[in-house]
């Protein structure tokens, strides 16, 4: 199994049914499979707040929801975080391409990656760091921690896991 | 007539219908108004409306009516070529179209001015978009609601405020008694 496979497996086994995407480069493979899969709605949104909220009223219709989107959306998104998700108690799964880390062939990415953490520790969000594929194994109870804690969680996957996919 | 004349001729239609609607001056008036556990008012991030209305309607079958402002559309204007693209039928985006920004001092928007937001609702692909008057704003939703077809209604008000208490809820209280509503409706 690929790890986009096994990304979207776990997205089902924890009844996931609705994901939001904004597209970036190492993304691509899982926004396919996702797109691919029977089992869950796509829906594509133009800026992550506007998925963000997507994301929200879906998960009150009673449609488990996620987001997948690029680290430079942190910058995007932490009024929507902070007084959407985080002030609703709303859950969210945020699957995040660290772009800017070792390996990355574009050097303005670099500038968002060395406040990425930093901002993400500032709000308090559970913040899990994917490096090897075989990583993709913690997915499951992660995804799972987001539901129970009501709260949203980042996983950070950067160019080292993404490599060769 | 002003938003919140335009909201008092809603209510007798949207009492009991699931309702997500705009931070600010809108969602306190409709507090106001007639507070439900059917509404789910916005305390925070401006812009919004249209989307958290759009993945409930997509999440569940019930009709549901997002009350947004031109101002916050203008801020979120992405909102409308991803309601275009992804139909629900169940959906009606009203946009209480007074021109300004009510809630910060009535500062004029652009919608206001030489943008249409009726046209940027069409050119974006949305195929049922009704601009109307003040007056007229009740029959819209009437039909809307009455429909089986996603609706946009840009209602044109004059710009101007009531004075209201701001909403003293708990967030996950809002939320939580909206999703217990939305959940008893779906059984």
């Amino acid at each position: 199994m690929s790890v986009n496979q096994k990304i979207v497996s776990s997205l089902i086994k924890n009844r996931i049914e609705f994901v939001t995407t904004v597209p970036c480069k190492q993304l691509a493979g899982v926004i396919a499979e996702i797109e691919a899969s029977t089992d869950i709605y796509h829906i594509p949104s133009n800026k992550e707040d506007e998925g963000m909220g997507l994301c929200a009223g879906a998960y009150m219709g009673g449609k488990r929801s996620a987001i997948i989107m690029q680290n430079t959306a942190i910058g995007v998104t932490i009024n929507t975080l902070v007084t959407l998700i985080q002030y609703y108690n709303i859950p969210l799964p945020m699957l995040i391409s660290y772009r800017g880390e070792i390996g990355e062939p574009v050097a303005c990415q670099v500038e968002m990656a060395v406040h990425t953490k930093g901002l993400l520790d500032q709000l308090k969000i559970p913040t899990y760091h994917f490096h090897q594929q075989s990583d993709a194994e913690e997915l499951n109870p992660i995804l799972n921690h987001s539901f129970v804690a009501k709260k949203p969680v980042a996983i950070l996957t950067d160019a080292s896991f993404w490599q060769g996919v | 007539m002003i938003r919140s004349d335009v909201l008092k001729t809603l209510i007798p239609m949207i009492s009991e219908e699931l309702v997500v609607s705009n931070i600010g001056l809108p969602s306190q008036e409709l507090h106001l108004l007639d507070d439900q556990p059917t509404n789910f008012y916005m305390l925070g991030t401006m812009g919004l409306s249209s989307s958290i209305g759009l993945g409930l309607a997509l999440a569940q079958k019930k009709k549901v009516i997002a009350i947004d402002g031109d101002g916050s559309v203008l801020t979120n204007l992405g909102t409308l070529p991803t309601i275009a693209n992804n139909p629900a039928n169940n959906f009606i985006l009203l946009i209480i179209d007074n021109g300004s920004y009510g809630s910060t001092g009535d500062q004029p928007t652009y919608a206001g001015l030489k943008t249409s937001l009726a046209k940027v609702a069409e050119a974006c692909g949305c195929e049922n978009v009704i601009e109307c008057t003040a007056e007229q704003t009740a029959a819209a939703v009437r039909t809307a609601l009455d429909g089986d077809l996603m609706t946009i209604i840009v209602s044109k008000c004059e710009s101007g405020n009531i004075e209201v208490p701001v909403i003293d809820m708990d967030a996950p209280v809002i939320r939580h008694r909206f999703m217990t509503e939305v959940s008893r409706r779906k059984t």
